[in-house]
């Protein structure tokens, strides 16, 4: 088995709050995640807001500091790299935020942004080397290399997401986090960001850390799926494994919680009770007994363990941190509705809304 | 290419800098706009004195002393018989002059302070904090009087005493401006680019944060001017015979009763003056400002 593109093991991430300028306690924000990731391979990493997934993708791209744990990135520790190690790998390594309106520098202007990665890590030495470079990028995300003398704000939002994604794919990394990178679009505009990132996956063997709490884009887009809760990953297993058999109740309750735009489908409901627990206070035993339907006695005291079970080999991986799943009804029901159905009507629609557009062309 | 060539809607938005909106938008305010042409004129006149100034600024005359506005002396004349238009007219020299060098220090003082302050963060920004926590304690003109007698009188010491004595509002300012940009998204995809710290600091955050500080330099031009003309009155600034508005108005004062065109027109120049700086300082303001439209 050859080593993966990255691996991550115990990472943790414990922001001190302070009051009166005195520690009075510590907000967990990721506790102890394991997970790796192949090249060419698109990892989802999903979960309500406040679970951590988005410090989870900071923390891969140590742009904010773990307080434990290691990430090991083409079999070398980023976390022991000094900085300007580390600024160099950042040509490997890079990231796509949710909010386009947000990420881009409104004083710079396109070209000048594209250009600056190129200039960095000298990928592009002379002037007419990178002017013609940013002009491919531009092209390669759909805009054209006439826009490189305009401003972020002269762009529409899906636009501004296709110039992030070609700041990004600049100085042509391996691995790509994208922190909930089609959340703040509108449905057609998604599925075209979608498909272009798919298409650039294909073409440039990328991997990808797709954050996201849109179970029916991670469907679609994910290889594998993570599934956090409180800091931690509760359940993982490749997307197909995950949408058919889904076992711990948090998973089982994410499924269900996803909006059917068919009203007659007749569902379990009402899974999940009461809110997040705080990470400042984390409940003991099982984080997630404070609100699981099938809860007992023991989950109150035992700190379950991220398990296959020992059946790695046949189960491609489907690990559970809940011991007693075997004895859960079973989800299928809720599976089917939600990956047939719904998940169908929604897919034709984003791809019908991209399909249309590309035969336009 | 097929794979990727996803047509796009043509942008509509058109070509604009920042820069040309803020023009734009600064345009359409009619005292911002006066204020920016009577700037331009003592500018103008502070440049072109000589060729201006129908007299000499210290030829004295003894059978012209304490004249009346003339003909032939416009502003009247001084004790000592001076032309009060040619002494305005050359005073603007060490009134534009004071304000912009002793701003221009702290600017180029205060903001790269504090941007290390905002940005490094940690107990250099404790460090920096403090120092201008206890500048800000001591009442500007006190502190601008105090260094300016340490260094000595002359219009240049002077200029020096105001610019450090403005500094600490520029660190003030610029620090609270970079804590609030380097949280930004395109701040951290900066970093995640691979941008090592300076230019991080120097072209994502600074060039965002510069609207503010552009407001606060102009209107900071006025308090240098009242500041300049304050220490020329007290002897601090410009030594004579060389005019200056606030040294005018020391002479001036005891003839008040007797000739009273000799403060009033310095003191009118002051006024106009700072007026204009403030008019363009809010203008830019609004101009600059992201929430009005």
């Amino acid at each position: 088995m050859s080593e993966p593109l990255l691996e991550v093991k115990g990472l943790a991430k414990h922001f001190a709050v302070k009051r009166f300028g005195f520690v009075s306690g510590h907000v967990r924000a990721v506790d102890g995640v394991d997970f790796h990731l192949d090249a060419g391979e698109t990892l989802a990493i999903v979960g309500e807001s406040g679970c951590g997934k988005s410090t989870v993708g900071r923390l891969v791209l140590r742009l904010l500091e773990p307080t434990a744990g290691s990430v090991r990135f083409e079999g070398e520790d980023l976390l022991a790299l000094p900085e300007t190690e580390m600024r160099a790998r950042r040509q490997r390594l890079q990231v796509i935020f949710q909010d386009p309106y947000a990420s881009l520098n409104p004083r710079m202007t396109v070209g000048a942004m594209l250009g600056e990665p190129l200039m960095l890590h000298r990928l592009a030495t002379t002037e007419t080397e990178r002017r013609a470079r940013v002009g491919e990028l531009l092209e390669l995300v759909g805009l054209r290399p006439e826009h490189a003398r305009r401003y972020p704000h002269e762009f529409s939002g899906g636009q501004r997401q296709r110039l992030a994604i070609a700041r990004a794919l600049a100085v042509e990394p391996r691995l790509i986090v994208a922190d909930e990178a089609v959340s703040a679009l509108d449905v057609s505009i998604q599925a075209q960001v979608i498909n272009l990132m798919q298409s650039l996956q294909k073409r440039f063997g990328l991997a990808y850390i797709f954050i996201s709490h849109d179970l029916a884009v991670v469907k679609h887009i994910a290889d594998r799926i993570a599934v956090m809760y409180l800091g931690k990953i509760v359940e993982t297993a490749t997307t197909e494994d995950l949408f058919r058999n889904p076992r711990h109740p948090y998973t089982r309750a994410l499924l269900a919680a996803v909006p059917q735009p068919d009203p007659t489908v007749v569902r379990e409901r009402a899974l999940l009770e009461g809110d997040l627990p705080s990470a400042m206070n984390p409940p003991s035993g099982c984080l997630f007994h404070t609100r699981c339907p099938f809860v007992r006695d023991a989950c109150r005291r035992d700190v379950p363990v991220l398990t296959d079970g020992g059946a790695s080999a046949t189960q491609s991986g489907h690990a559970t941190a809940c011991p007693y799943w075997p004895e859960f009804p079973p989800a299928a029901a809720l599976a089917q509705s939600m990956g047939q159905e719904q998940d169908r009507i929604r897919l034709a629609r984003l791809q019908a809304a991209f399909v249309s557009q590309t035969e336009a062309s | 290419m097929s794979t990727t060539a996803i047509p796009l809607p043509a942008a509509t938005a058109r070509e604009e800098s920042p820069g040309a909106r803020a023009w734009r938008r600064l345009k359409r305010r009619k005292g911002a706009m006066v204020g920016l042409v009577v700037v331009v004129l003592f500018v103008l006149l502070a440049v072109f004195a000589p060729l201006i100034a129908p007299y000499d600024p210290t030829a004295t005359s003894w059978s012209a002393v304490r004249k009346p506005p003339t003909w032939a002396h416009w502003m009247g004349t001084d004790e000592v018989g001076r032309d009060v238009l040619s002494r305005v007219i050359f005073g603007a020299r060490a009134s534009l002059s004071a304000g912009l060098v002793s701003v221009g220090i702290a600017v180029g003082l205060g903001v790269p302070l504090g941007l290390l302050s905002g940005y490094a963060g940690g107990w250099i920004d404790g460090v920096i904090s403090r120092m201008v926590d206890a500048m800000l304690a001591i009442p500007f003109l006190i502190l601008a009087i105090t260094l300016a007698a340490f260094l000595g009188p002359s219009l240049s010491n002077a200029m020096i005493a105001i610019g450090v004595t403005a500094t600490p509002v520029f660190v003030r300012l610029t620090r609270g401006q970079t804590i609030a940009a380097k949280v930004e998204d395109y701040v951290e995809a900066a970093r995640a680019v691979g941008n090592p710290r300076l230019r991080i600091a120097l072209r994502h955050i600074l060039p965002n944060i510069v609207s503010p500080l552009l407001v606060q330099a102009s209107l900071a031009i006025a308090g240098a001017i009242i500041a300049e003309a304050a220490l020329s009155f007290l002897g601090l600034g410009q030594q004579p015979p060389a005019p200056s508005w606030g040294s005018m108005l020391n002479s001036a004062q005891r003839f008040l009763a007797q000739a009273p065109w000799m403060a009033f027109w310095p003191g009118f120049a002051i006024f106009l003056a700072v007026l204009s700086f403030n008019l363009l300082g809010d203008g830019l303001r609004d101009a600059l400002d992201p929430k009005h439209r």
